[in-house]
């Protein structure tokens, strides 16, 4: 347990606003229940995403640095926690690149003066995902004491996409050994829907690429690669597939109709986010968990396991 | 070595081996087909080595060299490794059955990946790969 965790910074990010507003919403919902304190960043911005990371590194060093600096210095928090793969990664990657490319702290440096505000210096926030939060803020134990809806009978694949994990090195916290993450076989996400009592299936593409990043310029092989993950987790026995990613959850979903549409290939596995399966499983109702939101029939695979 | 599209077409409806042993070697030898058709297109002879007793694994760590993007399909080759090994631990249990299987879906997995890379190199460069600076600078 981290008594740091129970008071966080929040950076939900521009999809948590957009096609992951259940995240958003479930999210909240579960820091609630749980008694998690989140303070919204002030005046956020976007994290560089994919587009201007791909376009000049250095500028998406800079404005995952500004988000950073809003929670530490104007906000005198000491983590800020990123619930969206994408920005939970390009933080992670700011914190390295100024901790050691002396280029990328001229920059970042240099923009921050330009713009009015203090520059970032890597170690001030530390940043951790929506699963560190709950993971090691309220733990299994105290999790499973509050369950009061627990997904028993559910069949889960857990799926953590590429982001969390990858590149190795942008994550000095994980392959710590007994009670850390793990970069090839992640598992807190494992663990709390273990805790909500989900029976959590032996899913191998747990991190497996989705195409998700070529979903315009290559759509048909975005969407076989992930017709492939979902025909693995029906081949695994899920009912459903947890999701911890905006980018990751809506592309499943998507690529789930366009499977179907364009391939004439029909999968009945449904997506949700870990959030929302553990609100359910925390007694809160589908609908304060934005469970209405999900494109796959979601609703239907808890209200047939008898869970809403 | 099979063309790409014949290992996903052959790959696209797996019938339950008669030989689970069989059908595993013969999935390992798609995936390292898989691998040497990146590693070719490069413009290098795939290597012979073995990597964790594996040459799925020393190819894929060839086919990394320079290009970290390819890291995105690191876990699918260790998972392959993996499920191989399941197999032959117990290969006339119903768990050698299932092993197999998802074995056929991750060498799909990899050759969809790699076919994807093929025709738009940046596939996972600028995700998960976080495009890492010293490309920028070299």
């Amino acid at each position: 347990m981290k008594p740091e965790y129970q008071r966080v910074a929040y950076y939900p990010g521009c999809a948590l606003e957009g096609t992951g507003h259940a995240y958003n919403q479930s999210t909240r919902a579960v820091g609630k229940a749980l008694g998690l304190k989140l303070d919204e960043v002030k005046n956020w911005n976007c994290c560089g995403a994919m587009e201007v990371k791909n376009k000049d590194p250095k500028v998406q060093t800079y404005l995952s640095s500004r988000v950073m600096s809003i929670a530490a210095n104007e906000m005198g928090a000491k983590v800020v926690m990123a619930p969206c793969n994408g920005c939970y990664h390009n933080l992670k990657k700011a914190e390295y690149d100024l901790a050691h490319d002396a280029a990328s702290r001229e920059v970042v440096d240099r923009i921050s003066q330009k713009a009015g505000h203090a520059t970032y210096t890597a170690g001030q926030v530390e940043t951790i995902h929506a699963l560190d939060w709950i993971k090691d803020g309220i733990g299994e134990d105290e999790l499973k004491r509050r369950v009061k809806n627990a997904l028993s009978g559910l069949k889960v694949a857990n799926y953590y996409g590429c982001m969390y994990t990858r590149p190795r090195h942008i994550f000095p916290e994980k392959d710590r050994g007994a009670g850390s993450e793990s970069t090839s076989k992640p598992h807190f996400m494992d663990d709390l829907l273990a805790a909500a009592g989900a029976e959590n299936v032996d899913f191998p593409l747990k991190t497996a690429c989705c195409g998700g990043a070529h979903v315009l310029s290559d759509s048909d092989t975005s969407t076989k690669l992930v017709l492939n993950i979902l025909r693995a987790a029906e081949a695994a026995g899920a009912d459903v597939i947890a999701t911890e990613c905006p980018t990751c959850h809506s592309g499943l979903e998507m690529h789930q109709v366009r499977a179907e549409k364009v391939l004439g290939q029909k999968t009945r596995v449904k997506m949700l986010y870990f959030t929302q399966l553990l609100g359910i499983a925390l007694g809160l109702s589908p609908r304060s968990v934005s469970v209405h939101e999900n494109v796959s029939d979601a609703l239907g695979a808890l209200k047939e396991k008898g869970l809403a | 070595m099979s063309a790409l599209a014949e290992i996903e077409a052959r790959l696209e409806s797996i019938p339950a081996p008669a030989d689970s042993r069989e059908a595993a070697r013969s999935l390992l030898s798609d995936a390292e087909a898989v691998l040497e058709h990146w590693i070719t297109a490069r413009g290098e002879t795939p290597t012979a080595d073995t990597r964790e007793g594996f040459r799925l694994l020393a190819l894929h760590r060839q086919g990394t060299r320079g290009e970290p993007s390819f890291n995105a399909c690191r876990e699918t080759c260790r998972e392959i490794a993996y499920h191989y090994n399941l197999v032959h631990a117990q290969p006339a249990s119903a768990d050698a059955t299932h092993a197999s299987r998802m074995m056929a879906m991750l060498v799909r997995h990899l050759a969809l990946f790699v076919s994807g890379k093929l025709q738009v190199a940046g596939l996972g460069e600028f995700c998960c790969s976080s495009r890492p600076l010293r490309i920028e600078s070299a």
